[in-house]
């Protein structure tokens, strides 16, 4: 009978002002959203960079020159260059049975162009067909170059995106002519845009024949690096062993000497990886912890001046003789009422917000934070609701009644 | 001859404290006898609210003793106090103090809620204390849809629903033309009439002429009494 008077006049409480009551789960309600939705952008942001850094191959071996490195320390400029047999040698099956591909690269800088319009490309590169698999590069238009192109030393080339829109703003890149240092190239294709990774705009870039580019470009040297692809990623120990080992009697290189080779395993990608997704972690906390603290005050701001209204409604209560646990229990319920009907609005407004791109991001919620935010402003709801109320009906209800 | 309904000996109540303290009530004497009809008149600031208010278990005096039914209120605890509000006490206040958008009904009915009356019970008491203040028509209507003779009037409702020992009114005629002030007179008289205690406060002659007797307040004691 009590409760059920209590819970009565909460509800009555509840409807009798509408645009308060509306205005407090209004509160509630931004908070909850803002708080969904902003952890659901750092997430999908944190979402995102890892799949870039994916898109980049985890199965990857970079191996390039080391100066100063020597198989015999008396003859330190005796180090010698990575050569195409070298790059042969490591994709052979037998003594490398986990290296899927190695592709030797020579890379320069070159300054291409098209009529009066000239880009100066920063990675001009030549290698194998293999290249473009071992790096997850696709073709967005016409067609990569083969094996035959190689061997056939043809003056051809695949364009990275930003070269591409660069050289050719408005046509279509290929079949089009670039001179590339005033030799005419032909354009067969175009990669698809892979976005930058970190400093470097991976589209700024473009792919010919290794052979092309050592005859018209780099000449015989040396390579800049071999690409080696692992079978898998799991294999990528095992193949970089192998890699070694092969190099190191091709080189000539005893236990404990300095290769005259660095090989970069995706290790330390992966460690670049980790290091993003933390610094995403703190960033995400941050702006959660921000976004609960904003709206936490919201919530206690409405919840302040609802109660504080209700002052002298509580003095009047007094007057004829409500008991302060019955006033208490009226603004508790209250407070309750609109807390989890402005929480459970709220959560529904950031589960519909999240499902449109932001900013560029597709928002991915994080289920703990639909529960942290739900809890943390119910509580704070309940606690802002009903702690006042609990100083006012304490006090005596001439002072209540006083209170303007 | 009963108790006393109101017995007050040397009460005192000061706002604030050393220089700055206000003296509201000093050492204020005062008996009521039960079914007396007492108007107190005095000047603003004369102590006259402070003392309604004390009398109603609104405020608790400084010092000084409040005996009601020959009880002495300092030794009651909030609860106690509260229970002691809703049963022995009617107060009437001069701004009316209904609860906002809530119909008459309901405000009536309050003070029967807490003090645990059932619903069915509620309803027939509420109309019929609407029905004495002559409001039953207006039983659905909020305050603000009622004049303020009528809110007046619903004010002295629920100051009567519980049948208390003593209705208590702070110029409950001082916001009300006097059309409006002759209705409210009237009906504190016919309560005073079925044997109802009434205290009021008031600065008109008129109004208190209505009373059995008059005291005046001045400098919060009691200055004489006037027939």
């Amino acid at each position: 009978m009590r409760l059920l008077e209590i819970g009565l006049f909460a509800v009555r409480g509840v409807t009798a002002n509408k645009l308060r009551s509306t205005l407090t789960t209004l509160g509630i309600l931004i908070g909850v959203a803002s708080v969904i939705l902003l952890i659901a952008v750092g997430n999908g942001a944190s979402t995102a960079v890892q799949q870039s850094i994916a898109g980049l191959g985890t199965n990857i071996l970079t191996i390039s020159p080391q100066r100063g490195g020597g198989g015999n320390p008396s003859a330190a400029s005796s180090s010698k260059p990575l050569t195409v047999a070298d790059a042969t040698a490591l994709a052979d099956r037998t003594e490398a049975p986990d290296v899927k591909s190695a592709s030797p690269v020579s890379s320069t800088s070159a300054t291409a162009s098209v009529g009066s319009t000239s880009y100066s490309v920063s990675q001009f590169l030549g290698t194998d067909p293999a290249y473009f698999e071992t790096t997850n590069s696709s073709v967005a238009s016409g067609s990569l170059f083969s094996t035959d192109d190689v061997a056939q030393g043809r003056k051809v080339v695949v364009l990275g995106a930003t070269v591409a829109t660069q050289l050719f703003p408005a046509a279509d890149p290929v079949g089009n002519t670039v001179l590339v240092n005033n030799i005419p190239f032909t354009v067969i294709g175009v990669l698809a845009a892979k976005g930058s990774s970190g400093l470097q705009d991976g589209d700024d870039i473009a792919v010919s024949p290794l052979t092309t580019v050592q005859n018209a470009l780099t000449g015989y040297a040396g390579l800049s690096q071999i690409v080696v692809q692992a079978t898998t990623a799991d294999t990528l120990p095992a193949a970089q062993a192998q890699a070694t080992t092969i190099l190191n009697s091709r080189h000539r290189i005893g236990i404990g000497q300095t290769a005259d080779y660095r090989m970069l395993s995706q290790e330390q990608l992966l460690t670049a990886r980790t290091a993003t997704t933390d610094t995403f972690t703190v960033l995400l906390a941050s702006v959660a912890a921000i976004s609960l603290l904003v709206g936490g005050i919201g919530i206690t701001n409405i919840m302040l001046v609802t109660v504080t209204e209700r002052i002298r409604e509580i003095g009047i209560r007094k007057a004829v003789g409500a008991p302060k646990s019955t006033i208490l229990g009226q603004f508790l319920v209250e407070a309750t009422m609109l807390s989890l009907f402005g929480g459970a609005l709220g959560v529904a407004a950031g589960v519909v917000g999240s499902q449109f791109t932001i900013a560029g991001i597709k928002p991915v919620i994080v289920p703990s934070s639909v529960l942290l935010a739900f809890a943390v402003s119910a509580l704070i709801g309940l606690f802002f609701g009903s702690y006042p109320a609990s100083r006012a009906a304490s006090l005596r209800p001439i002072e209540a009644l006083r209170h303007e | 001859m009963s108790d006393p309904v109101i017995e007050v000996r040397e009460l005192r109540k000061t706002y604030g404290s050393g220089d700055t303290a206000v003296h509201a009530l000093r050492g204020l004497n005062l008996t009521v006898e039960r079914g007396e009809y007492l108007a107190i008149m005095g000047a603003s600031g004369s102590g006259k609210s402070t003392l309604l208010n004390i009398l109603g278990c609104l405020d608790v005096p400084t010092s000084g003793s409040y005996l009601l039914d020959g009880i002495d209120t300092a030794e009651f605890d909030e609860a106690r106090l509260s229970l002691l509000r809703n049963r022995k006490i009617g107060f009437v206040f001069q701004s009316f103090n209904l609860i906002p958008r809530t119909t008459a009904l309901a405000n009536v009915e309050l003070p029967l809620v807490y003090a645990g009356v059932r619903r069915a019970e509620r309803r027939k008491r509420a109309n019929a204390a609407l029905e004495l203040v002559g409001l039953l028509d207006r039983a659905h209507h909020a305050p603000n849809e009622l004049s303020g003779g009528q809110q007046q009037r619903v004010a002295i409702a629920r100051a009567l629903v519980t049948s208390p020992a003593m209705v208590l009114a702070d110029e409950p005629t001082g916001n009300l033309d006097t059309e409006s002030s002759r209705e409210v007179l009237g009906i504190l008289d016919r309560l005073n009439a079925i044997g109802r205690t009434v205290v009021l406060i008031t600065h008109e002659d008129e109004v208190a002429r209505h009373a059995s007797r008059t005291i005046r307040v001045v400098d919060g004691q009691v200055a004489g009494v006037l027939v």
